[in-house]
């Protein structure tokens, strides 16, 4: 493997499923509560149907599909 | 089919020293010939190197003979056992005993799935099509509405084989991958280590869990009651993990295992607090609803993906993995649906 340079963003927006963050201490959800973040990447939840939001657990996968 | 049961004999001994060091276990029953022979080898092994006249192999007198013999053989790479010398993963005997073992369970493997060409790049969307098809019975799906305390805690005597290691046969890939596999599998891996904090690690949450509910929390404790289809599946993922020529296979089941984990993990949840069950087992599963909301996402994508990518003949070999992961699933929950003797 050549020594090249990798993309690792600190933000990724799965296709048709959660944003991840990396490397952050707390996120703010929409009402106001922050969340303390323990681990070292993060699924937000896009699709707004999580039973935990604000993170992800798995729902987007057993809603209907939008235009993606 | 073997009744489902507490089996009042233990394959561990409670012994703790006082660093808190759970002592290992010991061999497991025999369940035929070939295990009978298989563990009087391991007994007998010393640090003197003993020649082997690669004398046949007994055949196994069922399946489940060959896979305990082989889940043994392969405990000898991870915790070993107290009664056999840590010489025994060398013994000759026991190496040509694996190799032969494996070859069996590989090419069983193989011969269920049925592949079809699939380009690099599409490696992360033909799991998840992989996954999207699966309709295997759920177990989780069991708990969460109609299973009975017992039933549940049967499930979790069979779930600890895999759980209370959960995460090692993984880690044996690590060196053999390139360097964004290699990252992104550190990334995952060091999540379900705790993330550096040992109460947080996953397999000793479980094993909290089962304190909790008063069930044995020692690392085999339940081998002899372990139903053949997870003896199966334990053994498929130490192989995967062990061979670096199934290093595909073996990221493949990981990504199939994390993407069919969160849901089912929500339900296990559900079902345990329906049941009352103690916060330390809910605790596991409600782990699991998030952390593999987020591991599935760089199990498909960062590790088979850029595995994928960089090494094409891969591609093959991690849909291999991912297949194998539902099918095993499915495998054992039909064993215990039939065990339960109800309907999934
Ligand atoms: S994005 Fe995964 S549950 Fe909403
Ligand atoms: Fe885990
Ligand atoms: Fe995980």
């Amino acid at each position: 493997m050549s020594a090249e340079q990798f993309e690792h963003p600190d933000v990724v927006l799965c296709p048709d499923g959660p944003m991840l963050l990396r490397g952050v201490d707390s996120v703010q959800d929409a009402d106001g509560t922050v969340h303390a973040v323990d681990r070292p990447v993060v699924a937000v939840c896009r699709c707004l149907k999580s039973s935990r939001l604000p993170w992800c657990d798995g729902t987007h996968k057993v809603i209907p599909r939008g235009h993606s | 089919m073997r009744p489902l049961s507490i089996g009042d004999a233990v394959s561990s001994t409670d012994e703790v020293d006082d660093t808190g060091y759970v002592c290992p276990m010991i061999l497991p029953k025999p369940r035929g010939n070939l295990s009978e022979w298989v563990f009087h080898r391991l007994r007998s092994v010393t640090d003197e190197p003993r020649p082997w006249s690669g004398a046949p192999i007994p055949g196994a007198t069922e399946d489940e003979d060959a896979a305990i013999a082989l889940w043994a053989l392969h405990e000898l790479s991870y915790g070993g056992f107290e009664d056999v010398s840590e010489h025994a993963e060398q013994d000759l005997a026991a190496q040509a005993t694996r190799t032969h073992l494996e070859r069996e369970l590989e090419q069983r493997l193989r011969s269920r799935w049925v592949g079809r060409p699939v380009e690099p790049v599409e490696v992360p969307a033909a799991i998840d099509e992989l996954v999207a098809g699966d309709d295997g019975p759920s177990l989780a799906a069991f708990v969460h509405r109609r299973a009975d305390r017992d039933q549940v805690l049967e499930l979790l005597r069979q779930r600890s084989v895999y759980h209370l290691k959960e995460a090692d046969p993984t880690t044996w890939v690590v060196p053999r991958l390139p360097t964004r596999a290699k990252a992104a599998l550190m990334e995952l891996q060091f999540d379900e280590y705790g993330d550096g904090d040992p109460n947080r690690l996953h397999s000793h949450l479980f094993a909290c869990g089962l304190e909790a509910v008063g069930l044995r929390a020692e690392y085999g404790a339940y081998i002899d009651d372990a139903l053949p289809e997870v003896l199966e599946m334990n053994n498929a993922l130490s192989m995967f993990g062990l061979r670096r020529r199934l290093r595909g296979a073996a990221v493949g089941h990981l990504a199939a295992f994390e993407a069919t984990s969160s849901l089912p993990s929500r339900r296990m949840v559900q079902g345990l607090e329906r049941l009352d069950f103690v916060e330390p087992m809910v605790r596991y599963y409600s782990e699991h609803v998030e952390a593999d909301a987020v591991h599935e996402q760089l199990a498909a994508r960062d590790i088979c993906g850029t595995l994928a990518a960089d090494e094409p003949a891969q591609a093959q070999e991690v849909l291999f993995g991912a297949f194998t992961c539902l099918d095993l699933e499915a495998r054992f929950a039909r064993a215990m649906f039939t065990a339960w003797g109800v309907e999934p």
